[in-house]
């Protein structure tokens, strides 16, 4: 089940962290053409996939067109919100000084508004990474994905919620930022919320707009196939983002962190939380640019504003650090890793039952610790 | 048929159905110069008129309102990747149709001057911005006009000759250009040609490192004596390097006729060394960074602690870096004026700070 995380000494982990201080200096001098190329021509294929989607459905009463339109219109929404949106909200191209590439001004094509997004996702989730109390991507909110969050049994519903927020997951995304559970808990009222779920509101309503009424009635007898076809691809993606979303973080191995052991984080421990919160998947360079580049997580945790396509040839070398350093670098290919994290999403519907301890020991080791090099190559 | 077309897609349903990209982020995929609300142009001719600039003409699109003669424009290009911002003064008259000319002479450590004079080439696409710049001249034109200038400084006043060419101006009109030698001067023969056909105007050359031309050595009130004795009566417009801005200034303040000069630099002021008696500390409030001030402008201050503000020319004129400054005080380097600490928007590339400011940043 879980890796035994070697004991680093303090000053292990603060030499580990300038190594990966180096590597982000070497790629971040070498953004370029080659880069604003990339996802130039990714964004052309997705706005040529939006096209073609969008007109095959006029010919949807025909079932290859349908499929075809289908295909081509989920492939455009996963490349929109995850090789695209997702990354250039990170500020990933910022660098180019493109206001239509700028992280600060992107909005996607999902529910979610962008600006809200920002902030639960880069600030909250980012900053705060499987910190179990402030990471609210442990869960969204809904779910009991660590054993460290008390029981309840409302959580005797968690795969059933699981299921609920893959299928509906763009409108999860969307209501992730209000923190709901606060509001429910007395926290937080919905009265100082109310600019929040008014931008939400508009976003969905342009999103409805589109996708069920203005593109159905324009494809005119067509319409029940588009309206079909348009929330097929919608399903698709959320189905997709939730996979590979909760592939990042939940897997067997990764860990969580209490608000104490990170309270006075040095950049080295935060280096070093994010690679032991994080899981990567291995797969081929489609499967990598379908799912964001988020296959790679771990370099993505680390690196979070590097553009995402230099994360393949950046993770040869984390992975080499890692070994030398004796940390865990977890990856697998996807039906292990979301295998685990299904397992997971049944096991925590269940009280106790704790397998592991919740976090494996302390991660630093205290200062005067001998020192201790743990030399076994990394779990792959 | 062009103007249904754009009505089309210009759109509320074209938009909503576009959402939430808009329509020109598909229209710019079929042709980078198409866009419903952006001015764009496409370079359609390159010429070198001397060893050290190259002449662009560029065919803007539809979004663009046009200048009036004398005024600059923010030209984008994207160089490795990036996007950098310059502006330069159309050479061309304000009446020449669906046209902008400018000269871009190639600085040793210019990006994009000298990317423009390596690479431009016909097809290329540029962004640009709607004019702006108060050296124009006024709608009743002069009577009596002086226009002066230096280097690559020649561009606007160039655009106002041809403009009052244009126009059939007949009032009297002496251009003074001012460059090192006579390969260096653009639009020689264009000059030449002008001050033939036009019995009003006047053309004199000065070379500042060889004889040859009427006049040699940089502007004086000897030369002016020699070449504009009406210089006491006229509007001036100068443009060029610093040092011919000075004197410039200098002899028109003594000769207390100050109101009659019109003045456009096109080299950045001289930014503020680090001082030693740099005081303070400057707080960029949204990205929660306070560092102490090093007597640099705020705009490379926000840099050093890892910001990334907008910014265009770096030298005052294009307000692309435009800020709120919520608090403190601050010193202009191109007035050299000390603003007060109240809020308000400052040009972050040309000001330093006085004491503790805090930016909207």
């Amino acid at each position: 089940m879980s890796t035994p995380v070697p004991e680093l000494t303090r000053q292990q982990i603060e030499s580990f962290g300038e190594e990966l201080d180096a590597i982000r200096r070497r790629v971040v001098a070498d953004l370029g053409e080659r880069d604003s190329g990339y996802i130039r021509k990714v964004i052309r294929a997705q706005r040529g996939l939006e096209v073609a989607g969008r007109g095959l459905m006029f010919a949807g009463f025909l079932p290859p067109a349908w499929l075809a339109g289908v295909t081509a219109l989920s492939l455009s929404k996963i490349l929109d919100n995850m090789e695209i949106g997702h990354n250039v909200m990170h500020g990933q191209y910022d660098w180019m000084n493109d206001p239509d590439l700028s992280g600060k001004g992107f909005e996607w094509d999902t529910a979610c508004p962008a600006d809200q997004w920002r902030h639960s996702h880069n600030y909250m989730h980012h900053t705060h990474t499987n910190i179990v109390g402030k990471d609210r991507d442990i869960g969204y909110g809904i779910l009991r994905m660590s054993e460290d969050q008390p029981w309840h049994p409302y959580y005797l519903g968690n795969p059933l919620y699981a299921a609920l927020l893959a299928t509906f997951f763009q409108y999860g995304v969307a209501f992730h930022d209000l923190e709901l559970e606060r509001v429910s808990t007395g926290k937080a009222s919905l009265g100082e919320k109310r600019d929040m779920i008014r931008a939400i509101w508009d976003k969905v309503r342009r999103q409805t707009l589109k996708d069920y009424i203005l593109f159905p009635v324009l494809t005119g007898p067509s319409a029940p196939f588009t309206l079909a076809g348009n929330a097929t691809a919608n399903l698709t993606r959320n189905l997709w983002a939730f996979t590979i979303i909760f592939c990042g973080h939940f897997p067997d191995g990764t860990q969580e962190f209490t608000e104490e052991e990170t309270a006075e984080e040095t950049r080295g421990q935060w280096y070093h939380r994010q690679l032991l919160g994080s899981a990567n998947l291995t797969g081929g360079k489609l499967f990598h640019v379908l799912s964001g580049n988020l296959s790679f997580q771990i370099e993505h945790h680390l690196f979070p504003d590097i553009p995402a396509h230099r994360y393949a040839e950046i993770s040869v070398e984390v992975r080499e650090a890692c070994e030398r350093y004796g940390i865990p670098y977890n990856t697998g290919p996807l039906h292990r890793q979301f295998g685990s994290v299904v397992r997971k999403i049944v096991r925590l519907a269940l009280p106790g039952r704790r397998d592991k301890p919740a976090h494996d020991g302390p991660r630093a080791a205290p200062e005067p610790a001998p020192e201790r090099r743990n030399l076994t190559p990394a779990r792959v | 048929m062009r103007r249904f077309g754009r009505r089309i897609l210009g759109s509320p349903l074209l938009e909503a159905l576009a959402a939430p990209h808009g329509v020109d982020r598909y229209l710019e995929l079929i042709r980078p110069s198409w866009s419903l609300h952006e001015a764009r142009a496409e370079v359609i001719e390159v010429r070198r008129q001397t060893a050290d600039s190259v002449t662009l003409t560029l065919r803007p699109n539809e979004n663009w309102k046009g200048f009036r003669t004398g005024q600059f424009v923010r030209l984008t290009v994207e160089i490795g990747g990036v996007r950098h911002t310059r502006c330069y003064s159309p050479a061309c008259s304000e009446h020449a149709p669906d046209r902008i000319e400018i000269t871009v002479k190639a600085h040793p450590e210019g990006r994009v001057s000298g990317f423009l004079n390596r690479a431009a080439s016909p097809g290329m696409v540029v962004g640009l911005s709607a004019a702006d710049g108060d050296f124009v001249l006024p709608a009743e034109r002069p009577t009596r006009l002086l226009l002066i200038s230096g280097g690559s400084g020649i561009t606007p006043v160039m655009s106002m000759l041809r403009t009052l060419c244009d126009e059939g101006h007949a009032g009297a009109v002496t251009f003074v250009h001012y460059a090192q030698t006579r390969d260096r001067v653009p639009y020689r023969r264009e000059l030449s040609e002008v001050a033939r056909r036009h019995p009003n105007v006047r053309i004199v050359l000065a070379y500042t490192r060889e004889p040859g031309a009427t006049l040699t050595g940089h502007l004086s009130r000897e030369h002016l004596r020699a070449v504009a004795p009406e210089a006491s009566r006229a509007p001036a417009y100068v443009c060029g390097p610093p040092g011919l801005i000075e004197s410039a200034r200098r002899i028109w303040a003594e000769d207390g006729i100050e109101q009659l000069l019109h003045i456009e630099s096109f080299l950045p002021p001289s930014l503020a060394l680090p001082s030693d008696r740099a005081e303070g500390s400057v707080s960029f409030a949204r990205a929660r960074e306070l560092v102490p001030n090093s007597g640099r402008s705020l705009l490379e201050q926000a840099e050093q602690a890892g910001l990334s503000p907008q910014f265009g020319c770096r030298m005052g004129i294009c307000h692309t870096c435009t800020c709120r400054k919520t608090a403190g005080s601050v010193r202009n380097l191109v007035s050299g004026e000390v603003s007060g600490a109240e809020e308000e928007d400052i040009q972050i590339c040309v000001s330093v700070p006085v004491g503790d400011v805090e930016l909207d940043l």
